[in-house]
Protein backbone atom coordinates (compact mmCIF):
# COMPACT_ATOMS: atom_id res chain seq x y z
CA UNK A 1 0.00 0.00 0.00
CA UNK A 2 1.91 2.95 -1.18
CA UNK A 3 0.78 6.60 -0.25
CA UNK A 4 1.60 7.89 -3.11
CA UNK A 5 -1.47 6.01 -4.81
CA UNK A 6 -3.73 7.26 -2.35
CA UNK A 7 -2.23 11.26 -2.79
CA UNK A 8 -2.80 10.36 -6.49
CA UNK A 9 -6.28 9.60 -6.42
CA UNK A 10 -7.28 12.23 -3.56
CA UNK A 11 -9.02 14.39 -5.85
CA UNK A 12 -10.78 10.85 -6.64
CA UNK A 13 -11.48 10.04 -3.13
CA UNK A 14 -11.97 14.03 -2.26
CA UNK A 15 -15.29 13.95 -4.90
CA UNK A 16 -16.60 10.77 -3.74
CA UNK A 17 -16.46 11.30 0.28
CA UNK A 18 -18.81 14.77 -1.24
CA UNK A 19 -20.67 12.68 -3.45
CA UNK A 20 -21.79 10.27 -0.21
CA UNK A 21 -22.28 13.74 2.16
CA UNK A 22 -24.58 15.10 -0.79
CA UNK A 23 -26.48 11.85 -0.92
CA UNK A 24 -26.77 10.76 2.66
CA UNK A 25 -27.46 15.04 2.92
CA UNK A 26 -30.52 15.35 0.63
CA UNK A 27 -31.72 11.77 1.91
CA UNK A 28 -31.88 12.49 5.64
CA UNK A 29 -33.60 16.02 4.70
CA UNK A 30 -36.42 14.35 3.13
CA UNK A 31 -36.81 11.93 5.70
CA UNK A 32 -36.94 14.81 8.33
CA UNK A 33 -39.58 16.30 6.00
CA UNK A 34 -41.95 13.08 5.62
CA UNK A 35 -40.83 10.65 8.04
CA UNK A 36 -41.57 12.97 11.12
CA UNK A 37 -44.79 13.95 10.26
CA UNK A 38 -45.31 10.18 9.52
CA UNK A 39 -43.74 9.21 12.79
CA UNK A 40 -45.48 11.71 14.94
CA UNK A 41 -48.87 10.38 13.27
CA UNK A 42 -47.93 6.79 13.73
CA UNK A 43 -48.09 7.87 17.81
CA UNK A 44 -50.43 10.27 18.12
CA UNK A 45 -53.28 8.27 16.57
CA UNK A 46 -52.39 5.49 19.38
CA UNK A 47 -55.02 4.09 21.44
CA UNK A 48 -55.96 6.09 23.77
CA UNK A 49 -53.91 9.25 22.84
CA UNK A 50 -55.61 12.57 21.72
CA UNK A 51 -55.89 11.51 18.10
CA UNK A 52 -56.84 8.55 18.28
CA UNK A 53 -57.50 6.88 15.05
CA UNK A 54 -57.51 3.31 14.23
CA UNK A 55 -58.08 3.28 10.59
CA UNK A 56 -55.10 5.91 10.20
CA UNK A 57 -52.53 4.24 11.99
CA UNK A 58 -52.85 0.72 10.24
CA UNK A 59 -52.43 2.48 7.34
CA UNK A 60 -49.69 3.87 7.86
CA UNK A 61 -48.31 1.70 9.73
CA UNK A 62 -49.02 -1.36 6.79
CA UNK A 63 -47.08 1.63 4.18
CA UNK A 64 -44.13 2.08 6.47
CA UNK A 65 -43.80 -1.87 7.24
CA UNK A 66 -43.67 -2.74 3.91
CA UNK A 67 -41.11 -0.52 2.48
CA UNK A 68 -38.82 -1.34 5.55
CA UNK A 69 -39.54 -5.24 4.57
CA UNK A 70 -38.04 -4.87 1.22
CA UNK A 71 -34.30 -4.72 0.94
CA UNK A 72 -32.58 -1.58 -0.22
CA UNK A 73 -30.51 -3.36 -2.98
CA UNK A 74 -34.06 -4.40 -4.41
CA UNK A 75 -35.64 -1.10 -3.62
CA UNK A 76 -32.93 0.44 -5.34
CA UNK A 77 -33.42 -1.48 -8.39
CA UNK A 78 -37.38 -1.45 -8.46
CA UNK A 79 -37.44 2.12 -8.20
CA UNK A 80 -35.35 2.82 -11.35
CA UNK A 81 -38.38 3.83 -13.28
CA UNK A 82 -39.67 6.30 -10.83
CA UNK A 83 -36.09 7.81 -10.21
CA UNK A 84 -35.92 8.21 -14.19
CA UNK A 85 -39.13 9.42 -13.65
CA UNK A 86 -38.21 12.23 -11.17
CA UNK A 87 -34.81 12.97 -11.43
CA UNK A 88 -34.10 12.44 -15.49
CA UNK A 89 -31.79 9.77 -14.79
CA UNK A 90 -30.80 6.92 -13.19
CA UNK A 91 -27.52 6.96 -12.30
CA UNK A 92 -25.33 9.60 -10.53
CA UNK A 93 -25.72 11.01 -6.73
CA UNK A 94 -28.95 12.26 -7.76
CA UNK A 95 -30.54 9.75 -8.95
CA UNK A 96 -29.06 7.31 -5.87
CA UNK A 97 -30.67 9.95 -3.17
CA UNK A 98 -34.30 8.70 -4.13
CA UNK A 99 -33.95 5.67 -3.41
CA UNK A 100 -32.22 6.38 -0.40
CA UNK A 101 -35.10 8.75 0.90
CA UNK A 102 -37.60 6.23 0.33
CA UNK A 103 -35.70 3.97 2.06
CA UNK A 104 -34.70 6.65 5.06
CA UNK A 105 -38.49 7.78 5.22
CA UNK A 106 -40.21 4.59 6.83
CA UNK A 107 -36.80 4.02 8.97
CA UNK A 108 -36.70 7.56 10.64
CA UNK A 109 -40.89 7.79 10.97
CA UNK A 110 -40.36 4.40 13.71
CA UNK A 111 -37.56 6.01 15.61
CA UNK A 112 -39.31 9.35 15.81
CA UNK A 113 -42.63 7.24 16.87
CA UNK A 114 -40.54 5.24 19.44
CA UNK A 115 -38.90 8.58 20.44
CA UNK A 116 -42.35 9.80 20.84
CA UNK A 117 -43.28 6.55 23.10
CA UNK A 118 -40.70 7.18 25.63
CA UNK A 119 -42.79 10.35 26.69
CA UNK A 120 -43.87 10.38 30.16
CA UNK A 121 -47.87 9.84 29.11
CA UNK A 122 -48.41 11.77 32.12
CA UNK A 123 -47.00 15.29 30.34
CA UNK A 124 -49.10 14.55 27.49
CA UNK A 125 -52.08 13.91 29.88
CA UNK A 126 -51.46 17.30 31.90
CA UNK A 127 -51.40 18.98 28.46
CA UNK A 128 -54.61 18.04 27.52
CA UNK A 129 -55.70 18.89 30.67
CA UNK A 130 -54.60 22.32 30.13
CA UNK A 131 -56.90 22.55 27.18
CA UNK A 132 -54.30 22.55 24.77
CA UNK A 133 -55.08 21.50 21.04
CA UNK A 134 -53.42 18.94 19.24
CA UNK A 135 -51.38 20.97 16.96
CA UNK A 136 -49.83 22.66 20.12
CA UNK A 137 -49.20 19.50 22.17
CA UNK A 138 -47.35 18.43 19.65
CA UNK A 139 -45.08 21.60 18.41
CA UNK A 140 -44.56 22.48 22.22
CA UNK A 141 -44.56 18.89 24.22
CA UNK A 142 -43.77 16.24 22.45
CA UNK A 143 -40.94 17.45 20.07
CA UNK A 144 -39.27 19.13 22.52
CA UNK A 145 -39.81 16.19 25.02
CA UNK A 146 -38.50 14.04 22.69
CA UNK A 147 -35.66 15.87 20.76
CA UNK A 148 -32.98 14.30 22.50
CA UNK A 149 -34.57 11.04 21.69
CA UNK A 150 -34.95 12.11 17.79
CA UNK A 151 -31.57 13.56 16.97
CA UNK A 152 -30.19 10.24 18.56
CA UNK A 153 -32.29 8.65 15.83
CA UNK A 154 -31.28 11.09 12.97
CA UNK A 155 -27.55 10.06 14.07
CA UNK A 156 -28.29 6.12 13.46
CA UNK A 157 -30.48 7.09 10.24
CA UNK A 158 -27.63 9.33 9.07
CA UNK A 159 -25.06 6.31 10.07
CA UNK A 160 -27.33 3.65 8.45
CA UNK A 161 -27.97 6.10 5.10
CA UNK A 162 -23.95 5.85 4.54
CA UNK A 163 -24.13 1.97 4.48
CA UNK A 164 -26.61 2.35 2.10
CA UNK A 165 -25.26 4.48 0.20
CA UNK A 166 -22.76 2.50 -0.41
CA UNK A 167 -24.94 0.26 -1.98
CA UNK A 168 -25.99 2.75 -4.07
CA UNK A 169 -22.37 2.29 -6.03
CA UNK A 170 -23.31 -1.22 -7.14
CA UNK A 171 -26.00 0.85 -9.87
CA UNK A 172 -23.47 3.43 -10.34
CA UNK A 173 -25.24 5.88 -7.80
CA UNK A 174 -21.52 7.58 -6.75
CA UNK A 175 -20.40 8.25 -3.85
CA UNK A 176 -16.98 6.48 -1.54
CA UNK A 177 -19.20 2.60 -2.46
CA UNK A 178 -18.76 3.40 -6.03
CA UNK A 179 -15.27 4.35 -6.01
CA UNK A 180 -14.63 1.35 -3.69
CA UNK A 181 -16.26 -0.68 -6.05
CA UNK A 182 -14.69 0.46 -9.20
CA UNK A 183 -11.22 0.83 -8.10
CA UNK A 184 -10.89 -1.89 -5.19
CA UNK A 185 -13.68 -4.58 -6.77
CA UNK A 186 -12.83 -4.21 -10.53
CA UNK A 187 -8.95 -3.27 -10.66
CA UNK A 188 -8.14 -5.23 -7.22
CA UNK A 189 -6.66 -1.91 -6.09
CA UNK A 190 -6.31 -2.80 -2.37
CA UNK A 191 -5.15 0.83 -1.18
CA UNK A 192 -7.91 2.27 -2.26
CA UNK A 193 -10.22 -0.40 -0.53
CA UNK A 194 -8.77 0.32 2.41
CA UNK A 195 -8.84 3.81 1.86
CA UNK A 196 -12.66 4.14 1.13
CA UNK A 197 -12.79 2.14 4.58
CA UNK A 198 -10.89 4.23 6.50
CA UNK A 199 -13.06 7.20 5.35
CA UNK A 200 -16.31 5.73 6.19
CA UNK A 201 -15.04 4.70 9.67
CA UNK A 202 -13.95 8.17 10.51
CA UNK A 203 -17.03 9.38 8.81
CA UNK A 204 -19.34 7.24 11.09
CA UNK A 205 -17.38 7.97 14.39
CA UNK A 206 -17.71 12.50 13.34
CA UNK A 207 -21.78 11.66 13.18
CA UNK A 208 -22.15 9.63 16.17
CA UNK A 209 -19.89 11.66 18.24
CA UNK A 210 -21.51 15.44 16.90
CA UNK A 211 -25.10 13.41 17.65
CA UNK A 212 -24.24 12.31 20.96
CA UNK A 213 -23.13 15.91 22.10
CA UNK A 214 -25.84 17.64 20.14
CA UNK A 215 -28.21 15.43 21.49
CA UNK A 216 -26.94 16.02 25.30
CA UNK A 217 -26.69 19.60 24.73
CA UNK A 218 -30.31 19.94 24.15
CA UNK A 219 -31.59 17.41 26.76
CA UNK A 220 -33.09 18.66 30.05
CA UNK A 221 -34.03 16.45 31.85
CA UNK B 1 -71.42 23.78 40.79
CA UNK B 2 -70.01 19.58 39.97
CA UNK B 3 -72.63 17.44 39.57
CA UNK B 4 -72.28 14.04 38.49
CA UNK B 5 -75.19 11.70 38.12
CA UNK B 6 -75.16 8.09 37.33
CA UNK B 7 -71.47 8.06 35.89
CA UNK B 8 -70.49 4.47 34.92
CA UNK B 9 -66.84 3.88 33.08
CA UNK B 10 -65.61 0.69 31.76
CA UNK B 11 -62.62 -0.28 30.25
CA UNK B 12 -62.23 -2.87 27.70
CA UNK B 13 -58.82 -4.78 27.46
CA UNK B 14 -57.78 -7.44 26.35
CA UNK B 15 -60.61 -9.94 26.59
CA UNK B 16 -61.75 -8.46 30.02
CA UNK B 17 -64.04 -5.39 30.85
CA UNK B 18 -63.62 -3.35 33.90
CA UNK B 19 -66.53 -1.73 35.49
CA UNK B 20 -63.96 1.63 37.17
CA UNK B 21 -66.32 3.81 37.88
CA UNK B 22 -70.04 1.92 38.74
CA UNK B 23 -73.16 4.50 38.40
CA UNK B 24 -71.78 6.85 40.98
CA UNK B 25 -73.60 10.03 41.60
CA UNK B 26 -72.02 13.06 43.57
CA UNK B 27 -72.30 16.56 43.91
CA UNK B 28 -70.08 19.09 45.09
CA UNK B 29 -70.61 22.67 46.17
CA UNK B 30 -68.84 25.80 45.13
CA UNK B 31 -66.10 26.51 47.26
CA UNK B 32 -65.91 23.28 48.80
CA UNK B 33 -62.82 20.75 49.44
CA UNK B 34 -63.88 17.36 48.56
CA UNK B 35 -61.74 14.23 49.05
CA UNK B 36 -62.62 11.12 47.60
CA UNK B 37 -60.84 8.48 50.08
CA UNK B 38 -60.20 4.61 48.36
CA UNK B 39 -57.50 2.03 48.08
CA UNK B 40 -55.69 1.25 44.63
CA UNK B 41 -58.12 0.58 41.84
CA UNK B 42 -61.12 1.60 43.81
CA UNK B 43 -61.44 3.87 40.59
CA UNK B 44 -61.21 7.17 42.01
CA UNK B 45 -58.66 8.40 39.09
CA UNK B 46 -61.13 7.15 36.53
CA UNK B 47 -64.23 8.97 38.05
CA UNK B 48 -61.68 12.16 38.76
CA UNK B 49 -60.72 12.06 34.90
CA UNK B 50 -63.99 11.66 33.79
CA UNK B 51 -64.76 15.20 35.12
CA UNK B 52 -62.72 16.82 32.57
CA UNK B 53 -63.45 14.35 30.25
CA UNK B 54 -59.65 13.15 30.12
CA UNK B 55 -61.62 9.68 30.08
CA UNK B 56 -65.21 9.78 28.26
CA UNK B 57 -67.61 8.20 30.54
CA UNK B 58 -69.40 5.27 29.25
CA UNK B 59 -72.89 6.43 30.11
CA UNK B 60 -74.15 9.14 32.95
CA UNK B 61 -73.92 13.03 33.20
CA UNK B 62 -71.13 14.87 34.66
CA UNK B 63 -72.46 18.82 34.64
CA UNK B 64 -69.83 21.86 35.65
CA UNK B 65 -71.43 25.05 36.13
CA UNK B 66 -74.39 23.94 35.06
CA UNK B 67 -72.78 22.55 31.64
CA UNK B 68 -73.28 19.16 30.38
CA UNK B 69 -69.66 17.93 29.31
CA UNK B 70 -70.53 14.76 28.24
CA UNK B 71 -71.03 14.73 24.11
CA UNK B 72 -69.47 18.01 24.32
CA UNK B 73 -66.77 18.39 20.82
CA UNK B 74 -63.49 18.50 21.60
CA UNK B 75 -63.10 21.99 20.92
CA UNK B 76 -65.77 22.84 23.06
CA UNK B 77 -64.32 20.58 25.75
CA UNK B 78 -61.36 22.77 25.45
CA UNK B 79 -62.80 25.75 26.66
CA UNK B 80 -64.16 23.64 29.48
CA UNK B 81 -60.67 22.21 30.35
CA UNK B 82 -58.83 25.82 30.68
CA UNK B 83 -61.85 26.35 33.13
CA UNK B 84 -60.56 23.30 35.21
CA UNK B 85 -57.13 23.04 36.86
CA UNK B 86 -55.64 19.36 37.23
CA UNK B 87 -52.61 18.45 39.31
CA UNK B 88 -51.18 15.10 39.26
CA UNK B 89 -49.04 13.00 41.77
CA UNK B 90 -46.18 12.96 39.73
CA UNK B 91 -46.55 16.93 38.64
CA UNK B 92 -46.35 15.99 34.98
CA UNK B 93 -44.49 19.00 33.93
CA UNK B 94 -42.45 19.68 30.59
CA UNK B 95 -39.28 18.23 31.47
CA UNK B 96 -37.51 20.19 28.23
CA UNK B 97 -39.23 23.80 29.40
CA UNK B 98 -38.36 26.08 31.90
CA UNK B 99 -40.70 26.24 34.91
CA UNK B 100 -41.96 29.97 33.34
CA UNK B 101 -42.34 28.24 29.76
CA UNK B 102 -44.62 25.29 31.44
CA UNK B 103 -46.94 27.93 33.09
CA UNK B 104 -46.97 29.77 30.00
CA UNK B 105 -47.77 26.54 28.11
CA UNK B 106 -51.03 26.78 30.01
CA UNK B 107 -51.95 30.46 29.36
CA UNK B 108 -50.68 29.81 25.65
CA UNK B 109 -53.40 26.88 25.51
CA UNK B 110 -56.07 29.14 26.72
CA UNK B 111 -55.36 31.55 24.06
CA UNK B 112 -53.84 34.38 26.76
CA UNK B 113 -52.59 37.35 24.97
CA UNK B 114 -48.66 36.75 24.42
CA UNK B 115 -47.98 40.39 25.55
CA UNK B 116 -49.57 39.98 29.07
CA UNK B 117 -48.12 36.20 29.84
CA UNK B 118 -44.91 37.11 31.31
CA UNK B 119 -46.51 39.34 33.87
CA UNK B 120 -48.88 36.60 34.92
CA UNK B 121 -46.16 34.19 34.53
CA UNK B 122 -44.53 36.10 37.47
CA UNK B 123 -47.93 36.68 39.28
CA UNK B 124 -48.85 33.12 39.54
CA UNK B 125 -44.96 32.06 40.51
CA UNK B 126 -45.35 34.23 43.39
CA UNK B 127 -48.76 33.15 44.25
CA UNK B 128 -47.01 29.67 44.86
CA UNK B 129 -43.70 31.15 46.93
CA UNK B 130 -41.17 30.09 43.77
CA UNK B 131 -40.20 33.90 42.07
CA UNK B 132 -36.87 33.22 41.75
CA UNK B 133 -37.45 29.47 40.16
CA UNK B 134 -38.67 31.41 36.27
CA UNK B 135 -35.84 29.98 34.62
CA UNK B 136 -35.39 26.39 36.09
CA UNK B 137 -35.20 23.21 34.53
CA UNK B 138 -38.17 20.57 36.41
CA UNK B 139 -35.61 18.30 36.88
CA UNK B 140 -33.73 20.96 39.21
CA UNK B 141 -36.49 21.13 41.42
CA UNK B 142 -37.48 19.24 44.38
CA UNK B 143 -40.57 17.20 44.36
CA UNK B 144 -42.65 20.06 46.45
CA UNK B 145 -41.43 22.48 44.17
CA UNK B 146 -42.40 20.72 41.36
CA UNK B 147 -46.12 20.59 42.66
CA UNK B 148 -46.12 24.18 43.05
CA UNK B 149 -45.23 24.22 39.52
CA UNK B 150 -48.13 21.98 39.00
CA UNK B 151 -50.28 24.10 41.23
CA UNK B 152 -49.50 27.90 39.37
CA UNK B 153 -49.71 25.89 36.30
CA UNK B 154 -52.95 24.47 37.25
CA UNK B 155 -54.43 28.27 38.21
CA UNK B 156 -52.81 30.01 34.96
CA UNK B 157 -56.66 30.50 33.88
CA UNK B 158 -58.25 31.60 36.82
CA UNK B 159 -60.43 27.61 36.98
CA UNK B 160 -63.26 27.61 39.15
CA UNK B 161 -62.32 24.04 39.82
CA UNK B 162 -59.34 22.38 40.80
CA UNK B 163 -58.51 18.36 40.24
CA UNK B 164 -56.09 16.98 42.47
CA UNK B 165 -55.33 13.63 41.77
CA UNK B 166 -52.73 12.21 44.83
CA UNK B 167 -51.34 15.47 44.48
CA UNK B 168 -49.17 14.58 47.74
CA UNK B 169 -48.79 10.99 47.85
CA UNK B 170 -45.12 11.16 46.36
CA UNK B 171 -44.10 14.13 49.15
CA UNK B 172 -42.71 13.80 52.19
CA UNK B 173 -45.01 14.66 55.59
CA UNK B 174 -43.68 18.31 56.39
CA UNK B 175 -43.62 18.97 52.23
CA UNK B 176 -47.80 17.10 52.33
CA UNK B 177 -48.28 19.95 55.08
CA UNK B 178 -47.06 22.81 53.43
CA UNK B 179 -48.74 21.88 50.22
CA UNK B 180 -51.80 20.90 51.36
CA UNK B 181 -52.60 24.36 53.25
CA UNK B 182 -51.24 25.86 49.83
CA UNK B 183 -54.25 24.71 48.52
CA UNK B 184 -56.64 25.05 51.28
CA UNK B 185 -55.36 29.08 51.17
CA UNK B 186 -55.93 28.97 47.03
CA UNK B 187 -59.53 27.36 48.41
CA UNK B 188 -60.19 30.00 50.69
CA UNK B 189 -58.65 33.63 48.47
CA UNK B 190 -59.59 32.09 45.19
CA UNK B 191 -62.97 30.65 45.86
CA UNK B 192 -61.82 27.27 43.55
CA UNK B 193 -63.90 24.31 44.71
CA UNK B 194 -61.08 21.68 45.05
CA UNK B 195 -61.42 17.98 44.48
CA UNK B 196 -59.15 15.73 45.92
CA UNK B 197 -58.53 12.03 45.80
CA UNK B 198 -56.19 10.31 48.03
CA UNK B 199 -55.78 7.37 49.86
CA UNK B 200 -54.33 8.75 53.03
CA UNK B 201 -57.19 9.96 55.64
CA UNK B 202 -54.60 12.49 57.20
CA UNK B 203 -55.20 14.59 54.07
CA UNK B 204 -58.68 14.45 54.23
CA UNK B 205 -59.02 15.59 57.71
CA UNK B 206 -56.21 17.93 57.73
CA UNK B 207 -58.07 20.07 54.58
CA UNK B 208 -61.37 18.72 53.04
CA UNK B 209 -64.76 19.92 54.18
CA UNK B 210 -66.60 16.70 53.15
CA UNK B 211 -65.72 13.59 51.41
CA UNK B 212 -67.17 10.22 50.02
CA UNK B 213 -65.13 6.56 50.20
CA UNK B 214 -64.68 4.39 47.34
CA UNK B 215 -64.52 0.40 46.82
CA UNK B 216 -64.99 -1.50 43.80
CA UNK B 217 -66.00 2.12 41.67
CA UNK B 218 -68.94 2.71 43.93
CA UNK B 219 -69.77 5.23 46.56
CA UNK B 220 -70.00 3.52 49.21
CA UNK B 221 -70.42 6.14 52.00
CA UNK B 222 -70.14 10.24 51.65
CA UNK B 223 -70.81 13.18 54.05
CA UNK B 224 -68.79 15.79 55.55
CA UNK B 225 -65.41 14.82 57.06
CA UNK B 226 -66.13 15.18 60.71
CA UNK B 227 -69.47 13.52 60.79
CA UNK B 228 -67.60 10.37 59.14
CA UNK B 229 -64.45 10.49 61.47
CA UNK B 230 -67.14 11.01 64.58
CA UNK B 231 -69.58 8.24 63.16
CA UNK B 232 -68.33 6.31 60.31
CA UNK B 233 -71.23 3.34 58.96
CA UNK B 234 -69.78 1.52 56.41
CA UNK B 235 -66.95 -0.99 57.25
CA UNK B 236 -64.16 -0.09 55.10
CA UNK B 237 -65.07 3.61 55.87
CA UNK B 238 -64.23 2.48 59.90
CA UNK B 239 -61.07 1.01 58.65
CA UNK B 240 -59.80 4.16 56.68
CA UNK B 241 -60.86 7.07 60.03
CA UNK B 242 -59.42 4.10 62.69
CA UNK B 243 -55.41 4.60 60.74
CA UNK B 244 -56.25 8.27 62.29
CA UNK B 245 -58.41 7.23 65.24
CA UNK B 246 -56.41 4.22 66.35
CA UNK B 247 -55.10 3.77 69.80
CA UNK B 248 -53.32 0.70 71.22
CA UNK B 249 -52.97 -0.19 74.75
CA UNK B 250 -50.21 -2.36 75.16
CA UNK B 251 -51.20 -6.03 76.35
CA UNK B 252 -49.28 -5.86 79.70
CA UNK B 253 -51.74 -2.27 80.64
CA UNK B 254 -54.86 -4.39 79.60
CA UNK B 255 -54.00 -7.79 81.30
CA UNK B 256 -53.87 -5.69 84.54
CA UNK B 257 -57.23 -4.54 84.24
CA UNK B 258 -59.53 -5.92 86.55
CA UNK B 259 -62.64 -3.72 85.96
CA UNK B 260 -64.55 -2.78 82.97
CA UNK B 261 -62.96 -0.94 80.35
CA UNK B 262 -65.19 1.38 78.29
CA UNK B 263 -64.27 3.98 75.44
CA UNK B 264 -66.18 7.00 75.26
CA UNK B 265 -66.38 9.28 72.35
CA UNK B 266 -66.52 12.53 72.76
CA UNK B 267 -68.21 15.15 69.40
CA UNK B 268 -67.49 18.91 69.45
CA UNK B 269 -68.72 20.27 72.09
CA UNK B 270 -69.40 18.35 74.51
CA UNK B 271 -66.77 18.98 77.29
CA UNK B 272 -65.43 15.08 77.59
CA UNK B 273 -63.80 15.61 80.85
CA UNK B 274 -67.02 17.43 82.60
CA UNK B 275 -69.12 14.35 81.83
CA UNK B 276 -66.47 11.80 82.79
CA UNK B 277 -66.08 13.88 86.03
CA UNK B 278 -69.37 14.46 86.64
CA UNK B 279 -70.05 10.82 86.21
CA UNK B 280 -67.43 9.75 89.34
CA UNK B 281 -68.90 12.18 91.61
CA UNK B 282 -72.62 11.15 91.07
CA UNK B 283 -71.84 6.78 90.91
CA UNK B 284 -69.34 4.58 93.37
CA UNK B 285 -67.04 4.17 90.99
CA UNK B 286 -63.28 4.32 90.29
CA UNK B 287 -62.25 5.50 86.91
CA UNK B 288 -58.79 5.27 85.26
CA UNK B 289 -57.65 6.46 82.53
CA UNK B 290 -55.83 4.30 80.08
CA UNK B 291 -55.58 6.04 76.93
CA UNK B 292 -57.16 10.17 75.67
CA UNK B 293 -56.74 11.59 72.02
CA UNK B 294 -58.53 14.50 70.86
CA UNK B 295 -58.19 14.88 67.52
CA UNK B 296 -59.24 18.27 65.49
CA UNK B 297 -61.06 17.47 62.04
CA UNK B 298 -62.34 20.87 60.37
CA UNK B 299 -61.24 22.78 63.90
CA UNK B 300 -64.36 21.06 65.72
CA UNK B 301 -62.70 18.34 68.36
CA UNK B 302 -63.75 14.77 68.67
CA UNK B 303 -62.12 13.39 71.44
CA UNK B 304 -61.78 9.43 72.30
CA UNK B 305 -61.10 8.55 75.81
CA UNK B 306 -60.10 4.94 77.11
CA UNK B 307 -61.14 4.12 80.90
CA UNK B 308 -61.23 1.00 83.49
CA UNK B 309 -64.15 1.51 85.32
CA UNK B 310 -63.98 -0.33 89.38
CA UNK B 311 -66.48 -0.53 92.10
CA UNK B 312 -69.86 -2.58 92.33
CA UNK B 313 -70.91 -3.82 88.97
CA UNK B 314 -74.66 -2.00 89.63
CA UNK B 315 -73.01 0.76 89.68
CA UNK B 316 -70.76 0.43 86.91
CA UNK B 317 -73.76 -0.18 84.59
CA UNK B 318 -75.25 3.17 86.31
CA UNK B 319 -72.47 5.14 85.44
CA UNK B 320 -72.24 3.59 81.47
CA UNK B 321 -75.96 4.65 81.31
CA UNK B 322 -75.46 7.93 82.40
CA UNK B 323 -71.90 8.50 79.99
CA UNK B 324 -74.58 6.31 77.24
CA UNK B 325 -76.68 9.23 77.94
CA UNK B 326 -75.08 12.19 77.76
CA UNK B 327 -72.50 11.10 75.05
CA UNK B 328 -74.16 8.23 72.83
CA UNK B 329 -71.03 7.20 71.95
CA UNK B 330 -69.79 4.87 74.42
CA UNK B 331 -68.56 1.02 73.78
CA UNK B 332 -67.74 -1.59 76.81
CA UNK B 333 -64.49 -3.19 75.52
CA UNK B 334 -63.88 -5.68 78.38
CA UNK B 335 -65.50 -6.95 81.46
CA UNK B 336 -69.37 -6.82 81.88
CA UNK B 337 -71.57 -3.63 81.79
N1 LIG C 1 -56.82 2.87 30.79
C1 LIG C 1 -57.28 1.78 31.44
N2 LIG C 1 -57.52 0.63 30.77
C2 LIG C 1 -57.99 -0.46 31.40
N3 LIG C 1 -58.26 -0.53 32.70
C3 LIG C 1 -58.04 0.58 33.44
C4 LIG C 1 -57.54 1.79 32.85
N4 LIG C 1 -57.41 2.72 33.82
C5 LIG C 1 -57.82 2.13 34.96
N5 LIG C 1 -58.21 0.85 34.74
C6 LIG C 1 -58.74 -0.08 35.75
O1 LIG C 1 -59.81 0.54 36.41
C7 LIG C 1 -59.79 0.29 37.79
C8 LIG C 1 -59.76 1.61 38.55
O2 LIG C 1 -58.56 2.27 38.29
P1 LIG C 1 -58.21 3.72 38.85
O3 LIG C 1 -56.91 4.12 38.30
O4 LIG C 1 -59.36 4.62 38.62
O5 LIG C 1 -58.08 3.42 40.41
P2 LIG C 1 -57.54 4.35 41.57
O6 LIG C 1 -58.56 4.29 42.65
O7 LIG C 1 -57.18 5.68 41.05
O8 LIG C 1 -56.25 3.58 42.04
P3 LIG C 1 -54.84 4.17 42.53
O9 LIG C 1 -55.02 4.57 43.95
O10 LIG C 1 -53.93 2.99 42.39
O11 LIG C 1 -54.47 5.30 41.63
C9 LIG C 1 -58.58 -0.59 38.03
O12 LIG C 1 -59.03 -1.92 38.11
C10 LIG C 1 -57.73 -0.39 36.82
O13 LIG C 1 -57.00 -1.53 36.52
MG1 LIG D 1 -55.31 6.76 40.86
Amino acid sequence: MSLDHVIELLPEINQAFLETLYMVGISLGVAVLIGLPLGVILFVTDKGLFLENGPVKTVVGFIVNMVRSIPFIILLVALIPITQWIVGTTIGPTAASVSLSVAAIPFFARIVETSLREIDKGVIEASVAVGASPWMIIKDVLLPEAKPSIIQGLTLTAISLVAYSAMAGVVGGGGIGDLAIRFGYYRYDNTIMVTTVIVLILFVQILQLAGDRFAKLVDKR
Amino acid sequence: MIEITNLVKKYHSKEKLVTAVDNVSLTVAKGEIFGIVGYSGAGKSSLLRCINLLERPSSGSVKVNGQELTGVPERELRKARVKMGMIFQHFNLISSKTIGENIGFALKAAHYPKKKRKARVNELLQMVGLSDKKDAYPSQLSGGQKQRVGIARSLANEPSVLLCDEATSALDPSTTKSILALLKKINRELGITVILITHEMEVVKEICDRMAIMQDGKIVEQGSVYDIFADPKNELTREFTSSILQFDIPDQALEKVEGTLVKVQFKGTTAGEGVISDMLKQYAVQGNFLHGKIEYIQEIPLGIFVLELKGDPVEIKRAIEYIEERTKQVEVLKGVA
